[in-house]
């Protein structure tokens, strides 16, 4: 019987225990010498599931019958000897890809209840590839937040201390891998929201080069910077997962057409000789303490492993917060139209006219935050604030991306923190929307300029009064299609160290 | 006092593409609502735009046909507003920076009063711009509820713009009737005007002489030549009766109601849409290389105006004859094809013009629908050309031609249509006629001229029409002449 084996599986613990932290290549093999099956990975992993989710609130759907599905399916292609790296490995998958059949909410009451009739490019890629879609994750309503606070469906926790957030909007995909309640997890990166929930939840997660990944049927917020990435354990699962996730796609005309590589490929390489470029912007002002102090002792983990240090400048970032809230809102306020509650989606039960069943409707079916972008979104678009907002910031897009280019002059790779601070608590920052767009300081010059940006974890903050230590997570800025190289430089670290194999108590 | 008319046009022409500007769904006209809705053309959450190259080739082959500069990158660009049957909340299309630039096109204006002569005029072309067109409100179709069908949300139109260079109806009906050839003729458009292919928002104001430029209302979506002619004329005189009645113009929209003959507003300036324009960022810049320029130049044919001048110059055709003979691709083809079987381009001009055209008229048709192939046409001209039969007796083939089909030589034959071009026989009738009708013989001879044409008709009449009336003339003038 089948259910047999979850039961076993149950009931050893170690068993269970070495499965959910092992890392991807670690399970492939594993279900290639057919030590477990996939169906019994999978009803692990709906077991932790079941048994957390109703704390963490870290998915928004889980449709067993569909997950175990496919698992079986993995299992016979394996079997039959068709596997690829990711057969039969359950996936988490952000709400915000349409997949077929699937519930995809975006975290809006505005698509409560709106089930996607067709697969996101990145979906086909893991169908392709044999994973198994364990669920969708839990994020900001349309990915506009940096807590998962703004979740029609309530807020996610984080796995290391339930009082505070996740991060954001991929906060349920962070705290998903960080409570090992999938393999590995999706995510989408805007201003930092792959990479700041990775650092709040002490995980690690890559927003690639802007056109790698397709946006085909990811749910659009601020198209000229939304990218999708991994969110995992590891470095090292991370080049697995975006193997599969890249690749041009027709079908999104800002994808890039590449040959495909192998993100793994120098992930050995020794890192003797590289430049590590220290942009002094991100040391200054605005810098907690103890994250400063982590990020230094990472820097010096990575001179004994044979980098060199080159002090960099990229003195337009001061503006990228300010740009960002222009640019991300005016395309937003765009994208966001669709949802007008005439052909699917929320609408109001009652009004008077065509006008007031837009307004209705969409005041309903949107959120505080959104309304809020959309707002200045319409308004920086204005006839005769246009020039003075949207084009002026699109100017200085340009120069921070231009900083960027001139640092790439000196150094390899940059570094600095993903986050100003360790996560902070539910709640905390809920009524000040600057100082929560403030968290994304050092993540949103990367979206603009489109570069690769990471984030891995490297140690703890300071414990507080109520609070344990949290976790800090480095990033690491790479040139254009660097993603090799920045994959490699994050993996020799976690081959060093050991903070990416830390995990929250009872996890 | 003297009033001046200013009119520019607005043209949005249905780019003839298989499928949708931006998505893979069909184009097709007609079909059951929403069965040609793809999920981008619904605007599911999640889907993008990706351009058809078709619909650019076709922009770029109109930018050449009117000598237009193209742009070497152009931008789409958002214009957001909302409406039910415009699915993502805004429009695709070109705002700045537009794929065709500046250009001209050639009239040919036949004025509306009796003794005015037809002339010839250019006028500018500001600019050609690619968009998507938006779905259909059905109303009334469900009990007190307003449908929406989105099959022809997405299909591709090229906006063309003119400057206000016209300054009559006439005008304004002959730069769009030339238009309309003209996307016809270069292949980018069916040009259909009853399944909206063609649509024209006309701008009209007018001033006194010599003062500045009046305020402008514009006559949405006129998809006949006729209305247009009408609604134009109306507003002209709308417009001159409110200011000399002491009232102003206001900027409006405006809607021509056929059934009145009236224009009336639809919404004025006030309640304009800030559309917040702003280049949409799920499309790359528009970029057109030199290659794909001259591989478009390469597919253009000649161009009607080209066409036109070489029948003047090369075939010896009146400008009459040469500018009704280009009035279509398929005419100026099908002429074409018979000149060069037939030689005599007179003739093929007069045929085509007179008798071809009124029997296309009178059965509703257009020269696409033809039923009589070039070929069959010029099979029976060659007849008249070499004598064969007479222009009556081509009339009688043509009739048969247009009815049934077949062989011009084979009709002839069946219906024995051969004209009597043997000079014996010819004499022969002639002699008898003199020898039988010595009275009026004798008449003629002392001076009655007039009686010639009686002495044709008897020699037809014994002939059964077949003489070859040259030549019964040539000698009945020698015989009668004794």
């Amino acid at each position: 019987m089948a259910r047999g084996g979850f039961f076993i599986l149950a009931s050893f613990p170690s068993l269970l225990n070495k499965m959910i932290n092992a890392s991807l290549k670690q399970l492939a093999d594993q279900l290639a010498a057919k030590k477990i099956s996939s169906v019994e990975l999978t009803k692990l992993y709906l077991d932790q599931i079941a048994t957390h989710n109703p704390v963490y609130n870290a998915y928004l759907s889980v449709n067993a019958k569909v997950s175990l599905a496919q698992a079986a399916a993995a299992d016979e292609r394996i079997a039959s000897g068709n596997g690829l790296p990711l057969t039969g490995i359950p996936i988490a998958q952000k709400d915000i890809f349409c997949a077929k059949g699937w519930r995809t909410t975006c975290g809006s009451k505005m698509l409560a209840d709106f089930i996607a009739p067709y697969d996101a490019h990145v979906i086909e890629q893991f169908n392709r590839a044999g994973a198994v879609n364990l669920g969708k994750t839990n994020m900001d309503e349309f990915a506009m937040g940096s807590s998962n606070e703004t979740s029609y469906f309530g807020p996610v926790r984080n796995p290391w201390n339930q009082k505070a957030v996740p991060g954001g909007s991929s906060g349920g995909a962070a705290s998903a891998v960080a409570a090992r309640l999938c393999a590995a997890a999706t995510g989408t990166d805007t201003g930092g929201s792959i990479r700041q929930p990775a650092s709040l939840c002490g995980i690690t997660g890559i927003k690639p080069t802007y056109g790698t990944v397709s946006r085909y049927g990811m749910i659009a917020f601020a198209s000229s910077l939304d990218q999708a990435g991994p969110m995992a354990k590891s470095a090292e699962d991370c080049a697995l997962m975006l193997n599969v996730m890249t690749g041009f796609d027709e079908r999104d005309s800002t994808s890039l057409q590449r040959e495909k590589e192998d993100y793994t490929r120098d992930l050995t390489k020794p890192l003797a000789g590289l430049r590590i470029g220290l942009p002094k912007e991100f040391f200054a002002e605005g810098l907690s303490s103890d994250v400063g102090a982590r990020i230094q002792e990472a820097i010096a983990e990575y001179r004994k492993l044979g980098a060199s240090i080159v002090g960099i400048s990229l003195p337009n970032t001061k503006l990228a917060v300010p740009v960002y809230y222009v640019l991300a809102p005016a395309e937003a306020s765009s994208n966001l139209s669709r949802y007008d509650g005439v052909r699917y989606g929320h609408r109001a039960d009652e009004y008077t006219d065509l006008a007031d069943m837009y307004e209705k409707s969409r005041s309903q079916g949107f959120g505080e935050e959104v309304k809020r972008r959309i707002m200045i979104g319409t308004y920086v678009l204005s006839h005769g604030y246009y020039d003075a907002y949207y084009l002026q910031a699109q100017k200085i897009r340009r120069l921070i991306a231009q900083d960027f280019t001139d640092a790439f002059k000196q150094c390899d790779v940059i570094m600095g923190p993903t986050s100003p601070s360790t996560a902070f608590n539910l709640g905390e920052k809920g009524d000040d929307p600057v100082q929560m767009y403030l968290s994304d300081i050092y993540t949103i010059a990367v979206n603009l300029a489109g570069l690769p940006g990471m984030s891995i974890p490297c140690g703890f903050g300071d414990a507080c009064a109520n609070n344990t230590a949290m976790p800090v997570g480095l990033q690491i800025i790479g040139n254009y299609f660097d993603e090799a190289r920045m994959l490699n430089v994050a993996h020799q670290y976690q081959l060093a160290t050991d903070w990416h194999t830390r995990r929250p108590q009872g996890f | 006092m003297t009033w001046e008319i200013v009119i520019g046009l607005e043209v949005h022409t249905q780019l003839s593409t298989n499928t949708k500007i931006f998505s893979g769904a069909s184009t097709t006209y007609g079909a059951e609502p929403n069965t040609q809705a793809d999920a981008v053309s619904i605007a599911l959450p999640g889907v993008l735009p990706v351009l058809n190259k078709g619909a650019v080739e076709r922009a770029v082959k109109f930018g050449l046909a009117v000598g237009a500069h193209i742009a070497p990158r152009s931008i789409f660009a958002r214009k957001n507003y909302f409406y039910p049957d415009l699915p993502k909340g805004y429009q695709i299309s070109q705002f700045d920076l537009p794929v065709v630039g500046m250009g001209s096109l050639t009239i040919q204006v036949e004025p509306l009063s009796g003794n005015a002569k037809p002339y010839e005029k250019v006028v500018r072309i500001t600019r050609a711009h690619l968009e998507e067109d938006a779905g259909k409100s059905v109303h009334g179709a469900t009990q007190g509820m307003t449908g929406v069908d989105l099959n022809r949300a997405g299909t591709p139109l090229l906006e063309i713009v003119s400057e206000p260079d016209m300054c009559s109806a006439a005008e304004a009906v002959a730069y769009a009737k030339t238009l309309h050839n003209l996307v016809r003729w270069i292949g980018i458009s069916d040009g259909n005007m009853q399944e909206g292919s063609f649509r024209c928002d006309v701008n009209v104001s007018v001033r006194r002489k010599g003062e500045p430029l009046g305020t402008r209302r514009e006559i949405k979506n006129l998809n006949s030549f006729k209305y247009m002619q009408q609604a134009i004329d109306y507003e002209v005189q709308w417009q001159i009766d409110t200011i000399e009645s002491g009232g102003k113009i206001h900027q409006a929209t405006i809607l021509f109601n056929p059934d009145t003959g009236e224009t009336r507003a639809m919404r004025s300036k006030e309640d304009a849409h800030d559309y917040r324009y702003f280049p949409d960022p799920d499309l790359l810049p528009l970029d057109i290389t030199p290659e794909m320029l001259e591989a478009m130049r390469a597919t253009l044919p000649e161009l009607p105006e080209a066409r036109r001048a070489r029948y003047v110059n090369e075939l010896g055709l009146s400008a009459y004859d040469a500018a009704s003979l280009t009035s279509s691709r398929e005419m100026a083809d099908f002429f074409d094809a018979c000149v060069s079987v037939v030689g005599n381009a007179k003739l093929c001009a007069n045929w085509l013009i007179g008798e071809l055209s009124a029997q296309l008229n009178r059965d509703g048709l257009d020269m696409a629908q033809c039923p009589v192939s070039a070929q069959q046409m010029s099979g029976m001209l060659a007849r008249i050309a070499d004598n064969t039969i007479s222009n009556a007796g081509g009339k009688d083939v043509f009739r048969t031609l247009w009815a049934e089909g077949g062989d011009a030589d084979l009709i002839i034959d069946s219906k024995g249509l051969k004209q009597v071009s043997d000079s014996g026989a010819i004499e022969a009738l002639v002699d008898e006629i003199i020898a039988t009708q010595a009275d009026k013989v004798a008449e003629y001879r002392s001076g009655k001229d007039k009686l010639f044409g009686f002495f044709v008709g008897l020699a037809m009449k014994a002939s059964k029409g077949k003489a070859n009336p040259a030549q019964l003339n040539e000698v009945l003038l020698k015989k009668l002449a004794g």
